[in-house]
């Protein structure tokens, strides 16, 4: 097995066009793996100290869930545009690729902004990342999250730009994209054990 | 296995409209049972913390195979196992992490 994957590289090299994976795509998808367990270690903390909330406020009093249902809408669109903007660039569709990227970054944005503006809103009450154990839990596992969004959104604004220079279309250009399509997906993933470990089971 | 390679279509791993279509509609349902579930009250605590976690595994799940494209055939098989030994991992990780604090702050008696 470990021969044959090993084969990969050098016997396809040349077919990439022909769907087969990239040790860059793979060699990401390693990093991506090391980046589920910071988060791993991260959800162990918040479970550890969701009930420490030293006379503060709980999630129950905190949370809308209204907001993070919007957010959690927002960011599972921007996954499926992200798809169709990947499906547009295997077919090398350059108006559909920037089109569907650009409307991926603007729901990423929107996200962004709805994770600010929750945070400020709740800093301004005194409930910062300094009012409890549970809040700091809190505020390093979500803002952790919204910031790997933020940098997907930097990196997305950049192969945007790049697509419309010379490396248009170029295996390095697809592999950059589907490396991008897995950090997308896999944010979206992180996402769904957040609604459902921090704001969800909080409000139960 | 190189026969399997060649006759896989181009593309075929990185999916379509359709599968991508599929993994949005059940992720739309599965989020919507879970929030639906919390907001309605309409289960015991216990119960509820129970459905929503199921839900989430079910979704993430969903999300590997329709938006990821994770898959046992050969074009990501090495994906997959990388992905299976960090789940087991992180299970490890969390689940020692409770055990041992939870088993800490009973004896402390801190709870």
């Amino acid at each position: 097995m470990a021969h044959e994957a090993t084969m990969h590289p050098s016997e396809h090299g040349h077919d990439q066009e022909h769907g087969h994976e990239s040790p860059v795509v793979f060699g990401f998808w390693i990093y991506l793996m090391t980046d589920c367990v910071l988060f791993g270690s991260l959800f162990a903390v918040f479970a550890v100290l969701r009930d420490q909330f030293a006379g503060g406020p709980t999630g129950k009093e905190l949370f809308d869930l209204t907001n993070v249902g919007i957010e959690t809408a927002i960011l599972l669109f921007s996954s499926i545009t992200y798809g169709f903007g990947m499906l547009a660039a295997q077919k090398h569709n350059s108006g559909g690729l920037t089109a569907w990227l650009g409307v991926t970054f603007l729901l990423g944005l929107c996200f962004v902004g709805l994770e600010i503006n929750e945070f400020t809103h709740m800093v301004s009450e005194g409930n910062g990342p300094d009012r409890s154990a549970f809040l700091s839990a809190f505020f390093t596992l979500v803002a952790t999250h919204g910031l790997h969004v933020t940098f997907g959104l930097i990196w997305m604004a950049v192969l945007m730009v790049q697509n419309f220079g010379k490396q248009r279309f170029t295996e390095r250009m697809m592999n950059k994209l589907t490396c991008l399509s897995l950090f997308w997906h896999f944010l979206d993933i992180v996402w769904i054990c957040v609604f459902t470990f921090v704001y969800l089971m909080s409000v139960v | 296995m190189a026969q399997a390679h060649l006759t896989t279509p181009a593309g075929e791993s990185h999916g379509s409209y359709g599968s991508y279509f599929i993994g949005f509609v059940l992720s739309v349902v599965l989020t919507a049972a879970a929030f639906a579930i919390v907001m309605m009250h309409g289960m015991s605590p216990t119960a509820t913390i129970g459905a929503i976690a199921a839900l989430a595994v079910i979704q993430v799940l969903v999300h590997l195979v329709f938006f990821l494209h994770l898959s046992t055939n050969s074009e990501s098989r090495w994906n997959t196992m990388a992905f299976v030994f960090t789940v087991i991992s992180v299970i490890l990780l969390v689940g020692g992490t409770l055990f041992i604090m939870h088993d800490t702050s009973v004896n402390m008696m801190s709870r």
